[in-house]
């Protein structure tokens, strides 16, 4: 297990380095912060000033070097517009988006396994086919286009619930529906054949060979084994949404990492697209071992030693 | 006892579970499959008794309704598709076809039982053995704790799992094919049923393994007294077991015999084709004997036996009508000789009451009516 863990880490710290090459690169082909910073009117003398300030006129594997070094201590740099340490701003922003992401799974999980479940034991019944078409519109329904009409629904023609912001209650629930609209659909449609798989199998058939009541055949001994392929994908998931659902976040004026990361990108603000991206790297790669180990302790098959 | 614990009902019960010897019959159980390309009667009008304590070997090839007309007595036929369209099925006094879903639960297990083919796949990859064999002690008999412990010790000792006390916390990935058809075996067996299905349990084994488990179960049936369906297609398996045998041809039973007799006299030509393509180790032959043909397709099965296109001895009739079944004891045979059926019920220790004939065979040739 301790060397499991030790080839894991290292492998970890190559993903972070290639992503850091990768997105460093990449921001840095969306244009000169300059440009936006100093507008039209600007003295040579003003624009080699702040070249200098972020190193921005170094050449550019220099400036990676810089980058790399300060990094290591944890020093992602400065917002080039909110003159302030790009972390700082992250961390602030990160239980915004935690709590959404922990409303929207859980909403969802709750919502879709058990409809995933019903819907592979009652195959090719009715019950069946409406889960399939809440899936099929869940999967083809782009989430931009739902937040707009739950707004337009819920908000403006009946003014039931608020369009945007982060103030109370009652401000969780549009956001977390349009985003769990889209996990519903996919989780359910995995609970789903993967329940079908394990239904068919020998050792579901001796359960009730055996006698045991068909409840627990389904909710504990089918669904203990389908619940592999679940688990990746709610890893997946979650790995998205606590990146921040840039698009959900949008629509709703959430103030979360999603946001930050559009308003990063919109003004070349390096420092803060580093830093998110990073962060959703970080992310990434923990919950992926998480869900690793998670898979030891749900098939024996899979321990690591 | 008005008021007992479930504990102390249960255990009570438990002793006297095994001793519940039930006499078993079928009658003219039909289960059909609809599917996109028609009905298949895969059990058609199947028929037979199992006494206490007997072995019934059931035998014929791929796709011939073996298995489901097990899966058929279980109630445990793969719905929607497949439906238990007629019949009954008697345990004791008790018609299986009449239960609820939940009385039949009980009586899953607890009064009938089965062994599946593959132990490979019939045993789940994410409980530990303990929880896997002793759940069916925990449903039936109510027992918990320390006493479903020792229950699945005792359990794993009857097929003789060495160090029981420490495979039980192995996973079946840890098992080697043998170990874990015994346990599959403790597990059919862990409530004492009456009765004990065998879908071909040694198919997956190798051979001297097999052997074991053939033994292991004859010496548990010993002990246990529990009466036996015996699926297979391997004749060798079924002189060694089976005290009688039926024939399975399209979802039918063709002939039904004591063990011996089905390989001295078959009746039913399908039967004697069967027992003539054994190879012989004291022959040598080029060639093994094979019977001629395909077996029908069930989705269109042809009028009259299905057997028909395939038998040297057919007649107008055998095309035009399914043959009743006949007693064929004394009947005469094919060649004209008359043979006679005396010794029919002294191998098989089976109790003339209520069985009926004693070799039958659905087919015109032991029709006795002239023609």
């Amino acid at each position: 297990m301790r060397r499991y863990i030790l080839a894991r880490f290292f492998q970890a710290v190559v993903s972070m380095l290639a992503l850091s090459l990768l997105v460093f690169f990449l921001v840095r082909l969306t244009g000169d912060p300059r440009d936006l910073l100093l507008g039209d009117d600007y003295s040579q003398e003003q624009w080699d000033k702040i070249g200098e300030l972020w190193s921005l006129d170094e050449p550019i594997y220099v400036q990676y070097a810089i980058f790399l070094r300060n990094a290591a201590t944890g020093n992602f740099g400065e917002s080039i517009f909110w003159k302030e340490p790009a972390v700082e701003m992250l961390a602030r922003r990160i239980p915004a988006t935690v709590q959404l992401t922990l409303t929207a799974m859980s909403l969802s999980v709750i919502v879709a396994i058990p409809m995933g479940v019903l819907s592979a034991v009652k195959r090719d019944t009715w019950l069946d086919y409406a889960g399939k078409t809440v899936a099929m519109l869940g999967q083809s329904v782009p989430a931009f286009w739902l937040g707009i009409i739950l707004i337009w629904v819920f908000a403006v023609t009946w003014n039931l619930l608020p369009t945007s912001g982060r103030e109370g209650p009652l401000h969780y629930i549009l956001p977390s529906v349009t985003l769990g609209w889209f996990t519903v659909a996919g989780i359910m449609r995995i609970t789903r054949s993967a329940m079908l798989d394990v239904l068919d199998s020998e050792y579901i058939k001796l359960a009730r060979v055996k006698g045991v009541p068909e409840n627990v055949v389904i909710w504990n001994h089918a669904l203990r084994n389908a619940a592999i392929p679940v688990v990746t994908f709610l890893g997946l998931i979650l790995g998205n949404f606590l990146t921040g659902f840039v698009v959900v976040e949008t629509i709703f004026s959430w103030p979360g990492v999603g946001l930050l990361a559009i308003r990063g990108i919109q003004s070349n603000d390096f420092a803060i697209v580093q830093t998110v991206v990073m962060f959703g790297g970080l992310l990434f790669i923990t919950i992926n071992f998480l869900v690793d180990i998670l898979y030891g302790y749900l098939d024996p098959r899979i321990r690591y030693d | 006892m008005t008021s007992s614990l479930p504990n102390e009902r249960s255990i009570a019960d438990a002793g006297t579970v095994g001793s519940m010897a039930a006499r078993l019959e079928v009658r003219d159980l039909q289960t059909w499959f609809y599917t996109r390309r028609g009905i298949v009667k895969a059990v058609d009008g199947v028929s037979f008794a199992l006494e206490p304590g007997e072995t019934l070997g059931l035998v014929g090839e791929s796709g011939s309704g073996k298995s489901i007309t097990c899966l058929s007595m279980l109630r445990l036929v793969p719905e929607p598709a497949g439906r238990i369209v007629g019949g009954e099925v008697w345990l004791g006094d008790t018609d299986l076809l009449q239960l609820s879903r939940h009385e039949m639960e009980q009586v899953r297990g607890r009064r009938i039982s089965m062994v599946l083919q593959d132990p490979m796949t019939s045993l789940n990859p994410v409980f530990n053995v303990e929880k896997q064999v002793g759940e069916g002690s925990m449903y039936h008999m109510g027992l918990h704790g320390s006493g479903l412990r020792d229950r699945v010790q005792q359990l794993l000792r009857w097929v003789r799992i060495p160090a029981p006390e420490v495979r039980a916390n192995d996973y079946p990935h840890q098992m080697s094919g043998g170990m874990r058809q015994r346990i599959v075996g403790a597990i059919a067996l862990s409530s004492q049923p009456s009765v004990l299905i065998a879908d071909e349990p040694t198919t997956s084994l190798d051979v001297t393994i097999q052997a074991q488990y053939l033994q292991l179960l004859k010496d548990l049936q010993e002990e246990h007294r529990f009466s036996m369906i015996f699926v297979t297609h391997d004749f060798g398996i079924v002189a060694r077991v089976c005290d009688r045998v039926a024939v399975m041809y399209a979802g039918k039973i063709v002939e039904m015999a004591p063990t011996r007799e089905l390989f001295s006299s078959p009746r039913h030509p399908y039967a004697k084709a069967l027992i003539q393509s054994l190879p012989d180790p004291d022959l040598e032959v080029e060639w093994l004997t094979t019977i001629p043909g395909q077996p029908p397709s069930l989705y269109d099965l042809p009028q009259g036996c299905p057997f028909a296109p395939r038998c040297a001895d057919a007649m107008d009739i055998c095309t035009q009508q399914y043959p009743p079944t006949f007693e064929t004891g004394v009947a005469t045979d094919v060649s004209g000789g008359v043979f006679a059926g005396g010794a029919a019920g002294v191998s098989s220790g089976v109790t003339a009451g209520g069985i009926g004939p004693s070799h039958t065979a659905a087919c015109w040739l032991y029709d006795g009516a002239p023609r």
